[in-house]
């Protein structure tokens, strides 16, 4: 059978469900919007021009993509030697691990987030902990602050970028290890030079997935950045629900779109340039 | 003193006896081959000496210096795995640097000593390349000078050549031998390969079972192997089995056959005994000067030569025939067959053989 037709069912449920909607807020970000009138379908480019010569979403822009960027530092940083043991487990302590590994994607976002605002919060767990040790006399504020939604995120994004690494690290041939310690290399050696490279096709899905999801959150940064600490999914939200301005809330998503996929691009162009030899 | 010294050698794992009682002397310069079947332990035997195996027991010594304890990093040997273990992400060059860059070699030097090793294995125009975008003779040719650049105490190499073609993989014979002598340095070859072990080594070792079974030049080996397996598994062979009666031969269908003495310590001296005769010295002959006459089961034609199998009296014997170009038995023809007694080999017919 032809695999275009096999592959029917599964184009059309990725049209009905993420193209159609996608055209139709790309339309809508240019019609305009009155106070009084509501949505007029005239065509314009005036939304993109309110939201570009606005430093107030510079401001939101400049940091969702700050915390989408820390959350994927974080991932590389916490699940590239996760991912590096997970590799020399055995297999019955692996299969233990990748589940305590995936356990942050197996709770519900809400339940997840709350459990952090508990932990963050001026009068949460860690607060109260170091101020009964005396190492903190008023409490530090982690809950609405950019630091607090990027811990929470990059708990639940760590598992992707272990899952990501680790496949990358199963493709490459043991062998090259034991090569470079023939050669003389010390273990650290051997992980910078020989193991770490050969990750990188991982690394880069990785963060390439992480970044996204960071950058287009919605749940985590409502709940713990709550209306002080808006980022561009947050803003948006605003825009449809609370000043009912959809052709501008429009518009923002597409910028956020395009942006996250101008920078997926370039980095993705400049890790395959720099490890040619591991892509292909 | 020989240069490396296997000093009987044993590696279990678990209850497992992979290698058993080992022990092999190599001469420096020397090019020895590790030659037998699957699963014999030759890998294991590489591993040890490697330093990415502990022995159970028995001691490496190499140049003098016990390696016992000593971390694979620390023993300096060149190695060249099967899977050639080239670092994808490094250009030809950087591959090569890579040994030079854990002994600090910097600058000039690291230069000179990559464009020599390069220009050794014939690969100086591919510099720059990745592993990815060379062929398998190729990647071969860079995972020896990988190994060379570092001048190693000892080159190993784990069937290096079990991943080409056959017309590769004879051209990389060659160009290996060519490739260690130029170099000079001291070698040891796995391979379950017979005829990669007979054109590459000075020597060759034959293992069964984690045992060293013989070790001879590969000449000696063919022409006077001193076990049922080391013939059978050293080209072809086929066996007659029987025993002496008084000077004489008799088969156990009581065939007589005239057979070299025994020797008087050896195989033969008493009981049943075997006797190994390579295909290629037994001749078409006759009526009345064969030895033995039999029908053609099978043929089958290789090329360069024929195989025939022949049921005779004394059992099935293969025949290879040089292919002179004509007409040869089919099967169903009855063939006269005969060979000098003298090359017959006396053996001990073996349980497991
Ligand atoms: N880590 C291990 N644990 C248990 N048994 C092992 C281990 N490594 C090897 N063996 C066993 O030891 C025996 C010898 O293995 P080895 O790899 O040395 O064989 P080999 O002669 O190199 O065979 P091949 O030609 O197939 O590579 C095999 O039967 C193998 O199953
Ligand atoms: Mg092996």
């Amino acid at each position: 059978m032809n695999p275009f037709l096999l592959s029917a069912p599964a184009l059309a449920l990725f049209g009905v469900m993420l193209v159609v909607p996608l055209i139709m807020t790309f339309i809508l970000s240019f019609h305009s919007f009155g106070f009084y009138t509501g949505i007029e379908f005239t065509f314009g480019l005036h939304n993109y021009i309110d939201v570009l010569t606005d430093d107030y979403f510079y401001e939101i822009f400049g940091r969702t993509f700050a915390i989408a960027l820390a959350v994927t530092v974080i991932c590389v940083i916490i699940g590239t030697p996760m991912a590096f043991f997970l590799q020399r487990m055995r297999a019955w302590t692996r299969s233990i691990m990748v589940l305590i590994v995936l356990g942050p994607l197996l709770v519900s976002v809400v339940v997840r987030t709350l459990g952090w605002m508990i932990l963050l919060g001026n009068n949460g767990v860690i607060n109260s902990a170091l101020m009964d040790m005396g190492l903190l006399t008023s409490p530090f504020r982690m809950m609405y602050t950019s630091g607090g939604i990027v811990v929470a995120l990059a708990h639940v994004m760590v598992p992707f970028m272990v899952l990501a690494v680790w496949a990358a690290l199963q493709r490459q041939d043991p062998a090259t290890i034991a090569a470079a310690e023939s050669l003389g290399a010390r273990r650290s050696t051997i992980f910078r030079r020989v193991v770490l490279p050969q990750a990188m096709p991982g690394i880069l899905s990785g963060s390439l997935i992480v970044f996204s999801l960071s950058a287009s959150s919605f749940a985590t940064p409502s709940l713990i950045g709550g209306r002080r600490v808006k980022v561009v999914a947050t803003t948006v939200y605003d825009e449809f629900l609370n000043t009912l301005n959809w052709p501008l809330g429009a518009a923002i998503a597409i910028i956020l779109l395009v942006a996250v996929l101008v920078i997926m691009v370039t980095w993705n162009r400049v890790v395959e340039r720099q490890f040619a030899g591991v892509f292909q | 003193m020989a240069y490396l010294e296997l000093d009987h050698l044993s590696k279990a794992f678990g209850p497992f006896q992979a290698v058993a009682d080992f022990s092999l002397d190599v001469a420096r310069g020397e090019f020895v081959s590790l030659l037998g079947p699957s699963g014999c332990g030759k890998t294991t035997t590489l591993q040890m000496i490697a330093g990415f195996e502990e022995p159970t027991s028995g001691t490496i010594r190499l140049n003098g210096r016990d390696l016992s304890g000593v971390a694979a990093r620390d023993r300096g040997l060149g190695i060249v795995f099967q899977t050639y273990a080239l670092f994808p992400h490094m250009t030809v060059a950087e591959n090569v640097g890579f040994g030079l860059d854990m002994r600090k070699v910097r600058g000039k030097e690291r230069k000179r000593r990559i464009a020599a090793a390069l220009e050794l294995v014939h690969l100086s125009h591919l510099a720059g390349r990745h592993p990815r975008q060379l062929s398998g003779g190729q990647r071969q040719r860079v995972a020896l000078a990988r190994a060379l650049v570092i001048e190693p105490e000892l080159l190993l190499l784990d069937e290096p050549l079990s991943n080409l073609d056959a017309k590769l993989r004879e051209e990389m014979q060659l160009e290996l031998r060519r490739i260690q002598q130029e170099a000079g340095v001291t070698t040891l070859l796995v391979t379950h390969d017979q005829n990669e072990a007979m054109a590459l080594s000075d020597r060759i070792a034959v293992m069964h079972a984690g045992t060293l079974v013989q070790e001879a030049a590969p000449f000696e080996a063919y022409e006077r192997p001193t076990t049922a397996f080391a013939s059978a598994f050293l080209g072809k062979s086929n066996a007659i089995h029987g025993r002496y009666e008084g000077p004489e031969f008799v088969t156990k269908d009581g065939v007589r056959l005239a057979a070299p003495a025994p020797a008087a310590d050896g195989a033969g001296a008493a009981g049943d005994v075997m006797l190994a005769l390579r295909p290629e010295r037994i001749l078409f002959v006759e009526e009345a000067d064969a030895v033995v006459s039999g029908k053609v089961v099978e043929r089958v034609f290789l090329g360069d030569q024929w195989l025939f199998k022949v049921a005779t009296p004394v059992g099935e014997l293969l025949v290879t025939r040089r292919n002179g170009g004509h007409a040869e038995p089919e099967p169903g023809a009855t063939v006269h067959l005969a060979w000098a007694a003298d090359h017959l080999r006396v053996l001990a017919p073996e349980a497991a053989a």
